[in-house]
């Protein structure tokens, strides 16, 4: 094919083309590990996505952030309102403030995961949710049995972190425990689906499940009037497969005009097709969209999937 | 681009409207709970909830727009796990709990929970009883900055014992300790650490109990066994059957993850850990009550008889309460355990 009669140059690049596509497929088969296929009562299979290590301690992190600000916040007030009281006051301001960030600490993570989102604010803002590993759900008990581990997996770790030791004995003790206790804050990336110790004990999981919008449909939207004038040859649809097919569709979606010419440039090289005289990029990119989503669904109804540019189909 | 309208296209067409309402209850039942919905919407919610599963298995074999898939995957799990979660609301699953839920586990327990009573026990009988022999062993236990031990007199001992004078910010103080003492630590470590074949909570707990028998031992030497064991137990019955009942809560894990039976491990360990967790609960709420007693009770209660008084009916209370058989299922079974 394009291979025969292009220069040495564009052999170079079709060479970066295939090892830019071997990422990509490792980076694919990568997300795929995430995914747990959960059989509903109906019959059908929702993809359940699972969170991340790092999805997840960031959304502790920010769980952490908004408790010790909450904790300030507690103590300010508590001291400000007690601050006139002299000495006995200052007592019972730290009195209280003790008993309210026992409360927080201990049920700040309970309260939001009981809730009907299953998430605290970390989790919500990186769309992460708490549910049950067998599909089934989440109970309090879960929620609780999860929450109370936490003891272990970051109090314990921290408090370990802080303490002061006095002698030279104290201190390696003080090391074997942080040895010990980092079996726990690095177990979640040891196992498949990224559990927390206290996930095992309650039997539940992370998952990732952001809310999307439903956009328009691109074949649908803005009729422009010059974008039914395009009639595309099979031989120019059969240049992209269905990866080159979604990031048409990102590009379209959500990118700016500039890159939108230049991947309009790329196409008609492509495809070898000339820009007519006030042609517009968008229209010709919608339309060549259009056509190859009807090109390539088509094909997909009997049983070929074209998966990018390199899929000639037999090889699978 | 009309003479060809894609399968896919005409396919989202005609189902959207419904995938909308669908997202829409779905979101304001998430954001205000079931309340927020009209009869009508509740009725309409299992039928838009299945066509959009099944939308989303027919647009994984016809579509290729993306955000068709991505959107339908999240509106389904969405979708599912409000249809699927749980129903019960705060106030009727706390009033559950207290009712059947917590003694329910808690006598079922009963073999973990008098494992955990004779490692405690045993300990404190072990080290009263080495501390009496030799009162040097005290120092193998205790470190020296705490005032009651063996050299300190029989004054200031008692002293110890009773407050003269109380005052709100001593009793909130007092409160505010326990809640942070090593106490509610160690009944939260004795569960979370069950998990290790429940080794680290059985040393837990009877290292606990050679603590408290020492101390024992100190005061009985000086003949104050009677007065100090008022002072203790006034709080102590709680806080010591919260930190049992802890113990046994580990112990219920250790030994899912030792014998894990015809089960798989993980599967034994997670179901021990839901019954476990069901005991742990209202033992956070035991501790507090204990704290309440001490910090409170014990600094306005100075009279020994009063202090045995409490501490007989508490006994009393939390035995009744755990073990007295129950008759009859619940009518309301929402919640699997």
């Amino acid at each position: 094919m394009a291979r025969d009669r292009r220069s040495p140059a564009s052999g170079d690049s079709r060479r970066e083309a295939l090892r830019r596509r071997e990422l990509r497929l490792k980076e694919q088969a990568r997300q795929a590990k995430r995914i747990r296929p959960l059989v509903t009562p109906e019959g059908a299979a929702l993809n359940l996505k699972i969170a991340t290590a790092s999805e997840r301690a960031g959304a502790f992190l920010l769980d952490f952030a908004i408790l010790l600000i909450t904790m300030l916040a507690c103590l300010f007030t508590v001291s400000s309102m007690f601050s006139s009281m002299g000495y006995q006051g200052w007592q019972m301001a730290v009195s209280i403030s003790t008993v309210l960030i026992f409360l927080l600490r201990n049920f700040y993570f309970v309260a939001f995961e009981i809730g009907r989102k299953a998430a605290t604010p970390g989790k919500r803002a990186l769309g992460l949710r708490v549910a049950a590993r067998n599909g089934g759900r989440l109970t309090a008990n879960a929620v609780l049995a999860r929450n109370f581990m936490r003891e272990l997996e970051v109090f314990l770790p921290l408090s370990l972190l802080f303490m002061t030791a006095e002698d030279e004995v104290s201190a390696w003790i003080r090391i074997l425990a942080l040895l010990w206790s980092a079996v726990f804050v690095l177990f979640p990336l040891f196992n498949r689906d990224k559990l927390r110790v206290g996930d095992l004990i309650a039997g539940t999981i992370v998952i990732h499940a952001p809310r999307t919008r439903l956009k328009q449909d691109i074949t649908s939207a803005a009729p422009l009037p010059s974008a039914n004038g395009y009639a595309f040859t099979e031989a120019e649809l059969d240049t992209y497969g269905i990866h080159e097919l979604h990031v048409l569709e990102d590009v379209l979606r959500q990118s700016t005009a500039e890159i939108k010419t230049r991947v309009a440039e790329r196409i008609r090289e492509k495809i070898g097709r000339e820009k007519g005289t006030d042609e517009s990029d968008l229209a010709f990119l919608e339309a060549y969209y259009a056509a190859l989503r009807a090109r390539l669904e088509q094909r997909m109804l009997f049983g070929e999937r074209k998966t990018d540019k390199f899929d000639t189909g037999g090889k699978g | 681009m009309n003479d060809r309208v894609m399968k896919s296209y005409r396919f989202r067409e005609e189902r959207q409207e419904d995938w909308s309402r669908l997202d829409e209850i779905v979101t304001r039942a998430e954001k205000r709970g079931m309340k927020a919905l009209s009869d009508e919407e509740m009725t309409a919610l299992p039928r838009l909830y299945r066509q959009a599963v099944s939308s989303l298995s027919v647009a994984r074999s016809i579509s290729l727009d993306q955000n068709v898939l991505a959107y339908l995957e999240t509106l389904c799990a969405r979708a599912y796990f409000f249809v699927y979660g749980t129903r019960a609301s705060m106030g009727r699953r706390i009033a559950q709990y207290f009712r059947r839920d917590w003694p329910d586990a808690v006598s079922g327990a009963l073999g973990s929970t008098l494992l955990a009573a004779a490692c405690l026990f045993g300990g404190a009988l072990l080290a009263f009883f080495l501390c009496l022999q030799d009162m040097e062993w005290y120092w193998t236990f205790h470190q020296g900055w705490d005032s009651r031990n063996p050299n300190a007199s029989y004054d200031s001992l008692r002293a110890t014992l009773y407050t003269e004078e109380t005052n709100i910010a001593d009793m909130l103080a007092a409160f505010s300790a326990q809640l942070f003492s090593h106490n509610s630590g160690i009944a939260i470590f004795a569960f979370a650490l069950g998990f290790a074949f429940g080794i680290p909570t059985a040393i837990l707990l009877i290292y606990n109990g050679v603590y408290i028998g020492s101390f024992f031992a100190v005061f009985w030497q000086k003949g104050l066994a009677a007065e100090l064991t008022g002072w203790l137990f006034i709080h102590g019955v709680t806080e010591l059957f919260a930190i049992i009942l802890a113990g046994a809560g580990g112990f219920m894990i250790g030994s899912a993850v030792a014998f894990p039976g015809t089960k798989s491990r993980m599967q034994s360990m997670r179901d021990a850990g839901h019954s476990a967790a069901l005991l742990i609960i209202g033992t956070v709420l035991m501790l507090f009550t204990a704290a309440l007693l001490e910090g409170f009770g014990r600094q306005m209660i100075n009279s020994d008889m009063a202090r045995y008084a409490i501490a007989a009916a508490s006994l009393v209370f939390w035995l009744v309460y755990f073990y007295w058989p129950r008759g009859g299922q619940d009518e309301w079974t929402g919640e699997d355990s």
